[in-house]
């Protein structure tokens, strides 16, 4: 029973007068049923009460929310059909694990017997039939998760909403527990709000990303979308990680096709007439070359097994490339660098937006 | 339940709360005031309206002095003894010391008496023929003089005594709390500079324990202050009114002296006396609790 | 080592003379009131009584005078539970109510109300006694245990809704949060799912209440009559009476009589009052 989400022009300010703060200025965000939408932002940027508002625990200051084409605005949290995960699980600490499953249902009035079978079936899903007797302070991090999980599907409801749950969870468990929500996302077929503040969950997770800055929704699109065409420089710089390279340079404008200064004795060509603007180059899309004329010294070489990462310490400022663990550097070495022009992402030095490039050359 | 209905219930829940709390609070109060202003002697007169009579009255009068003296001398040194004997004890008991337990609810369990028992036991202790005297006479000590309880210039130390008795222990659980709760790795810290035990304990944990030393007083004065069983107990304000204070005058004058104007006034003495301990403390209280969400 | 060995001496001595300190009135307390008035006379407080005699205590009991009245502590004895009891569990009750208000479902203005309220754990209740002894009257409630209740549970309201907001603060809101979407009201949370998790505060409180009402003298003094005095009044009278004859005896067994159950909580149930004291709030 997926439903759609429909938020428009929601606005949230806490506090009065000359103390007010805005914490969500005007979002827009529609959410098809099915969906699996992930809201990825730093902490602050308002996403936790986002998804705090399409719950009904907190009201916006204005616009619209609709689920499943009905307007929610005003409805307690428990007429909405909405599931919700939290951070800390928030399970019932004087309650078994059962019992914690089926209390959504009991609230419903769902018979017993229909209850334990729901219960029944949602244990085995998740694999946590064994420990159906037990109370939560004698779980695991990662059982607790899944008895949290458990509760919010045994409702079978209209939205899922999570709230940053993989946060507590060790980086092993994290990455178990990540494909453990996108599969149980595949069989239910529940539309679905994540939040989160790790880009690599954003990434994987998500059928489409929202992220999320001040307030401000930066940017909505697929993965694909987010990671190769970033709206604007924050977006760039906060999905993939390692993090994008951002150069200052310098803009020489000579005619329509404008010419960009890396630094001293190296130029490119950029496609938009040169204006204030900056290069982002993702590392993986640096390369060594013997010739090239962007010079630099290797400062730091970190090998992670299936990569390395190595800073080079330019004119233009300290780079980072992703290179494959073979390649022969060492720290000190004068190296080159090259990039492909179809690799180039170019911004507005002023307003961080994206440029779009107007023509390709080599 | 819509949203509405939700957001009124609590407030409906704890509106008795606020009515009758405040009424009984802060109306009583103010009822009591009014009759300090009036003439009431045996009944409440509103009739008569005095001004502060009541209160000129009150401060012309030997035995509301007496009170007052026999206030400042109980809270300084049942306070001052009940910390004092409660921080040695909770210093020693933080010592490792086997049959912990068994020595804290021994010390302890005079908090659980009404004072009005612990009145009754002393008074049978100190009393001047039968008591400590004898006591000390028959080990041989024939010399002992303790008729303390019967001489007007001494008797308040016996209520500071069993007061002490009473209250020490209560001071002793929240130091050994204290205590309990400071970080072991500052006092290894200590150690490895070279400090030896009574220094550690002097310059770093009793300062460290200020906030506890400060509620304890708190707790404490706020006790002194109430202080009525004991004394009606004790001594009942005898002999003759040396032992009075102002809450066992306050008592005397409304309900047995036939004074209620003047009792009425006592009891705003005694409320201001308290107001003005526990109002800046409750302010700062709750201005530095950082608010949930 | 024999340095480390005084000091560890000199450590017990210390902390066996105060708990002699604190034993010996208990002791002459029941040596006391077991002795009959001949040993009393010629012994002194801390000899041994000859035999063990419960005379005092039957006379303490049943027949002792308290002014006019000569039956004993009997009476006053069942005042006191008929007041305590009631006052305990509807001050408690009606604690965790508010605490759970003030502590989850918090609005404009309830932080202030409660600051307010404070005060009344603080005041001196002195600043009441005359007004509500009106108040009682208007109610036809004065000299009643009823109008006792009623008054210990006024008093007693303030402080026993700081402790049960102060506990449920420590719970974190999630858990409120996830109980409304699962479709849980108001009530439904508090009966479900926060007083089950209360047992700690729960101790403490009723611990905390039944202690200050059964010893509380100054209402019981103020608003009782005839038939409704608490027992601490009953023994006060007893002890002060001008009779003739002292029976310190008598006096002793009566404080013992007055004493014991409060004693017998402390002792009983201390524990959970001190573990009530530390517990924070269920984590998970």
């Amino acid at each position: 029973m997926a439903a759609s989400l429909h938020i428009a022009g929601i606005r949230k300010i806490f506090g009065k007068g000359a103390s007010a703060v805005e914490v969500l200025k005007r979002i827009d965000i529609e959410v098809a049923p099915g969906e699996f939408l992930i809201l990825v932002g730093p902490s602050g940027c308002g996403k936790s009460t986002l998804l705090n508002i399409i719950a009904g625990l907190e009201q916006p200051s204005e616009g619209e929310l609709r689920i499943a084409g009905k307007n929610v605005v005003g409805v307690a949290p428990a007429q909405r059909d909405i599931a919700m995960v939290f951070q800390s699980y928030a399970l019932y600490p004087t309650m078994s694990v059962a019992e914690n499953i089926g209390f959504a249902l009991e609230m419903r009035k769902v018979p017993k017997e229909a209850r334990n079978k729901r219960i029944a079936e949602v244990a085995a899903m998740l694999q946590i039939e064994h420990l159906l007797e037990r109370r939560p302070a004698q779980l695991s991090g990662g059982q607790r998760q899944r008895v949290a999980m458990g509760r919010a599907l045994a409702r079978d409801p209209q939205l899922f909403l999570f709230d940053e749950p993989l946060s507590n969870l060790d980086a092993k468990l994290r990455v178990e527990m990540r494909a453990e929500i996108k599969r149980l996302h595949q069989i239910s077929g529940i539309t679905s709000v994540y939040v989160t503040h790790d880009q690599i969950e954003a990434m994987t997770l998500g059928s489409r990303i929202a992220v999320m800055k001040d307030g401000i929704l930066q940017q909505i699109g697929t993965p694909d979308d987010i990671y190769n065409r970033p709206a604007n420089n924050y977006v760039a710089s906060f999905i993939g990680s390692p993090t994008m390279n951002l150069i200052a340079g310098c803009a020489i404008s000579t005619g329509p096709r404008g010419i960009f200064r890396i630094q001293d004795g190296c130029e490119t060509v950029v496609c938009p007439p040169a204006g204030d603007v900056q290069l982002g180059l993702r590392p993986e899309h640096i390369h060594f070359s013997a010739d090239a004329l962007w010079r630099g010294q290797v400062m730091v070489i970190e090998p992670t097994g299936a990569d390395t990462f190595v800073v080079v310490k330019t004119a233009a400022g300290n780079i980072t490339t992703r290179t494959a663990p073979h390649v022969a550097v060492a720290v000190g070495d004068v190296v080159g660098l090259h990039f492909a022009q179809e690799h180039a992402h170019w911004f507005d030095r002023q307003t961080g937006m994206r440029v779009s490039a107007e023509s390709r050359s080599k | 339940m819509s949203r509405s209905l939700e957001s009124l219930l609590p407030k409906l829940v704890v509106a008795p709360a606020f009515v009758l709390g405040f009424a009984f609070i802060y109306g009583l109060m103010v009822w009591n005031g009014v009759l300090s202003v009036t003439a009431s002697r045996m009944l409440p007169n509103y009739d008569e309206f005095v001004g502060l009579d009541q209160y000129r009255k009150l401060f012309e009068m030997d035995r509301w002095w007496v009170a007052l003296k026999n206030l400042g001398i109980f809270s300084v040194l049942y306070v001052g003894g009940a910390l004092v004997l409660g921080l040695t004890l909770a210093i020693l008991l933080d010592q490792k010391v086997r049959a912990e337990g068994f020595l804290r609810t021994v010390y302890l369990y005079p908090m659980a008496l009404s004072f009005i028992v612990t009145g009754t036991a002393w008074k049978w202790i100190l009393n001047p023929s039968l008591g400590i005297e004898k006591l000390m006479h028959d080990l041989g000590w024939s010399s002992f003089h303790f008729d303390w309880l019967v001489q007007s210039e001494t008797a308040i130390y016996c209520v500071v005594i069993a007061g002490i008795w009473q209250s020490a222990g209560f001071a002793m659980a929240l130091f050994l709390a204290g205590l309990r709760g400071i970080d072991d790795s500052i006092i290894k810290a200590a150690q490895m500079d070279g400090a030896s035990l009574p220094r550690i304990y002097w310059r770093i944990i009793i300062p460290i324990l200020r906030p506890v030393v400060f509620s304890t007083i708190l707790v404490l004065s706020h006790l002194s202050i109430k202080g009525f069983d004991l004394v009606m107990a004790l001594t009942a304000g005898g002999p003759g009114f040396s032992t009075d204070v102002p809450a066992t005058f306050m008592f005397v004058m409304s309900f047995t002296r036939g004074q209620i104007g003047l009792g009425a006034a006592s009891a705003t003495m005694m409320l201001a006396t308290v107001a003005a301990i526990v109002v800046p403390y409750l302010y700062s209280e709750l201005r530095a609790k950082p608010h949930d969400r | 080592m024999t340095a480390k060995f005084f000091t560890r001496a000199a450590l017990y001595g210390v902390l066996l003379l105060a708990a002699l300190f604190f034993l010996a009135p208990l002791y002459v307390m029941v040596t006391t009131s077991l002795k009959d008035a001949e040993q009393i006379r010629t012994g002194n407080l801390l000899s041994l009584p000859g035999s063990f005699n419960l005379d005092a205590w039957q006379t303490a009991w049943s027949t002792a005078c308290t002014g006019v009245d000569c039956r004993g502590l009997q009476p006053y004895f069942w005042n006191s539970v008929s007041m305590t009891v009631p006052a305990v569990l509807l001050s408690t009750a009606w604690g965790a109510i508010n605490g759970y208000v003030l502590s989850m479902w918090r609005f404009r203005g309830s932080e202030l109300l409660f600051g307010f309220l404070l005060f009344g754990v603080f005041m001196p209740f002195q600043v009441v006694l005359l007004p509500m002894s009106q108040v009682l009257g208007y109610l036809g409630l004065s000299s009643s245990v009823s109008g006792l209740v009623l008054v210990h549970c006024l008093a007693g309201m303030a402080g026993t809704t700081l402790f049960f907001r102060n506990y449920y603060a420590a719970i974190p809101k999630e858990l409120v949060n996830a109980a409304r979407m699962d479709g849980a009201g108001f009530w439904r949370i508090f009966w479900r799912i926060v007083l089950p998790m209360s047992t700690p505060i729960l101790m403490v409180t009723l611990i905390w209440q039944f202690t200050n009402i059964w010893n509380d003298f100054l209402f019981g003094v103020a608003f009782s009559g005839a038939d409704s005095k608490p027992i601490t009044v009953g023994l006060n009278n007893m002890a002060n009476t001008s009779s003739s004859v002292k029976s310190y005896n008598v006096d002793m067994a009566a404080a013992m009589i007055a004493g014991l159950p409060t004693m017998l909580v402390y002792v009983l149930a201390g524990q959970y009052f001190v573990k009530g004291l530390t517990a924070g709030a269920v984590k998970g």
